[in-house]
């Protein structure tokens, strides 16, 4: 090794320092420069989505007060958990580049056979939802092997799943048009269940609690290896935002019901997948997929595996939204899962900044994207607006937020960040 | 360095492959030393890539004989050469520009705490192996799509090395890069040597191929053709080896070999003085 090596090796790692970090370090004003250079970047994060969401509910709310209200926020959620859930598995198959089309399909068939075993077989629930998941699973297994093994686009393997599922659920509920649930059933308790302001109070503290604790572990570890760490002030900032934000959250959900079920699985599925993502092999190599697949196969990867596991997972998703919205419908019938389920499961993915082309994107776009879908149907319905207007209106917010994926993409690709 | 002496890491002799009716490869020898840099040259279609999969177990040999520290093996899968321990950077490098450098460097052999990726640990041997190449990249947090063609070539190489292999492959590393990356692989290519690993440069490029290699093995129309040390051979001499239009020991042999069916071993392994 030669002498200047050495040297730079005991000297300050310069060339290993985040430029992120670096900047962090200056102080608030430092916030600002990296925010814009992002921005220009075309790295815009969730901004566009933050900021669009404001805007709807600004006008919602100076059109109908009512919007704002406990009430109406409570439902909101409960309206957007069950697709919510299943726009966590579109970011995954998203992820990897591809697309998955039957998730409405699979959600419906899924509810139905959930209905049919719970309320026509007799299953217990806790058997016959576990049953509905796994056909799910299944399901999603079944596509992800016809499209690795004969090369089949995902967009047509799971268009072909979006008519023939319809079928089967169609033939599962037999000359039955509608199987309703009882109003007090294991199922119907997965919508009404809510927390008292206790619980959700406690579930802020320790999601806080655990959001420092990691994060100081990390610092530390950091700085015993001698790399830059992320700044202390910068962690206090982000703890305070995120209490704040679940503590309003709760607030409002406590002064109408309390902390619903249905919201915490859902939310429960974005933090888990999140950290599967980001902290995993798995998760690591699903990226990889998405971003170079020649790259991931070189690198020992099995990519089939993680094809055919992603898919399986989507439809998993698809089927536990399903069993939401039967839950929250009381019933499952012959259009469950049909009508607006899969273009708004995708539009949220997209519109909360997962991107289209794969390899970019995170599980809180499906969060953040079926909140903004969601609060413009619940103000048009609000509002009494036509279903016209309302399909113009989603349309157009779809589009808008492809456009701006592009362009992000346009963006990153002029400043070099691919 | 000079390791004429020891015995080859990679050993190779007379393979041979077949894709139909074409004999891409016939009764090829080759052999590479530990610190030993050897540029594999030819025209295009003369089997330098075919060989190279063959090593790299994408496209395993027909027929032949390939030895790995003396022993015989079987390279079948890309995984097999992985396992003992040769690592290929491909032009195209392959990397995901989407991750940062990090997770490109050990992208499929991620250290793991709890069985979560342990990132810090990551981080800092990044740090280290790059330090160690004297490797110039801004940050090993950025994403690999914002770093500039000699750096993306300098981590895909630094990726190359994270299992510590023995022999490395370096698919035209140069060949896309301006005159100060190139000089920034090349430095690097002496680094790889320098550490003792065993180094296979394919290019075109003699220049470049004089200036790091120790050996030159020259391939035509799937034959060896030459096989020169550099500073006893002229720049001639291997343009004359790669066109055909040489005279040599090994030309001959190869041509008598042509005409009767590849007998497997013997070929091509003596040295030319040109």
């Amino acid at each position: 090794m030669s002498t200047d090596t050495v040297e730079s090796a005991a000297a300050v790692p310069e060339d290993v320092v985040d430029p992120r970090l670096l900047v962090r370090e200056q102080g608030v004003r430092g916030y600002w420069v990296i925010f814009r250079r992002r921005v220009r970047g075309g790295e815009l994060g969730a901004l566009p989505v933050v900021i669009g969401l404001a805007i709807i509910w600004t006008i919602f709310t100076s059109q109908e007060p009512r919007f704002l209200s406990a009430q109406n926020l409570t439902n909101l959620l409960l309206q957007v958990a069950a697709v919510g859930t299943i726009s966590v598995g579109i970011v995954l198959v998203l992820l990897l580049g591809e697309i998955d089309l039957s998730v409405g399909s699979v959600s419906g068939l899924c509810a139905c056979v959930l209905a049919v075993l719970n309320i026509k077989q007799g299953w217990p629930v806790v058997p016959a939802i576990i049953a509905a998941i796994l056909v799910g699973t299944v399901i999603g297994t079944l596509q992800g092997l016809i499209f690795t093994r004969f090369g089949v686009p995902s967009f047509v393997v799971t268009l072909a799943g979006l008519i023939g599922w319809q079928g089967v659920q169609l033939a599962v509920l037999g000359k039955t048009g509608t199987i309703n649930f009882p109003f007090d059933g294991g199922i119907a308790k997965l919508t009404n269940t809510f927390f008292p302001p206790v619980i959700g109070y406690a579930l802020v503290v320790v999601a806080v609690a655990a959001y420092v604790a990691a994060a100081l572990a990390d610092a530390r570890r950091r700085v015993r290896s001698g790399l830059p760490g992320r700044p202390f002030t910068d962690t206090v900032f982000k703890a305070i935002g995120i209490a704040v934000l679940l503590a309003v959250a709760v607030f409002v959900l406590n002064s109408d019901r309390g902390t619903p079920l249905a919201l915490l699985i859902f939310v429960g599925f974005v933090v888990l997948f999140d950290l599967i993502l980001r902290r995993t092999r798995y998760g690591r190599s699903i990226f990889a997929v998405g971003g170079n697949v020649e790259a991931a196969r070189r690198a020992g990867l099995n990519v089939n595996v993680i094809r055919v596991t992603v898919f399986a997972l989507c439809s998993t998703m698809a089927a536990i939204g399903g069993i939401l919205a039967a839950s929250r419908l009381l019933a499952a019938n012959q259009s469950s899962g049909s009508g607006e389920t899969l273009l708004y499961a995708i539009a949220a993915a997209v519109i909360g900044g997962t991107s289209l082309f794969g390899g970019r994107g995170s599980t809180y776009s499906a969060l953040l994207g079926i909140l903004v879908i969601g609060s413009i149907a619940n103000g048009m319905d609000l509002l009494g607006l036509e279903s016209s207007i309302k399909f113009m209106i989603t349309g157009a917010v779809l589009l808008a937020a492809v456009v701006l994926d592009a362009l992000a993409r346009r963006g990153r690709t002029a400043h070099g960040r691919g | 360095m000079t390791a004429t002496n020891q015995q080859p890491v990679l050993e190779l002799r007379g393979i041979s492959k077949r894709f139909g009716a074409v004999q891409a490869l016939s009764a090829v020898d080759f052999e590479v030393r530990e610190g030993e840099v050897v540029g594999l040259v030819g025209d295009n279609g003369a089997g330098k890539s075919t060989l190279i999969k063959v090593i790299a177990g994408v496209g395993p040999n027909d027929d032949g004989v390939i030895r790995f520290e003396g022993r015989e093996v079987t390279i079948g899968r890309p995984l097999d050469a992985q396992a003992l321990g040769i690592a290929t950077v491909y032009q195209d490098l392959a990397l995901c520009d989407n991750l940062d450098v990090v997770a490109n460097l050990f992208l499929g052999r991620e250290d793991l705490r709890g069985g979560l990726l342990d990132e810090v640990v990551m981080e800092r041997r990044a740090g280290e192996l790059l330090r160690s190449l004297a490797a110039k990249i801004p940050s090993v947090r950025i994403p690999v799509a914002s770093l500039s063609g000699g750096q993306r070539q300098t981590v895909a190489i630094s990726r190359s090395l994270v299992g510590d292999p023995k022999v490395v492959i370096l698919d035209e590393p140069t060949a896309a890069l301006g005159v100060a990356q190139t000089a920034q692989v090349l430095e690097l290519i002496e680094r790889l040597k320098d550490r003792g690993h065993a180094v296979i440069l394919i290019t075109h490029n003699l220049a470049d191929a004089s200036a790091v290699c120790d050996r030159i093995v020259v391939l035509r129309l799937g034959r060896n053709a030459g096989d020169f040390r550099i500073g006893e051979v002229s720049q001639e001499d291997v343009v004359a080896a790669i066109t055909g239009a040489s005279d040599n020991v090994v030309a001959r042999r190869a041509a008598r070999h042509a005409a009767q069916p590849p007998a497997g071993q013997g070929n091509g392994s003596e040295e030319v003085k040109a």
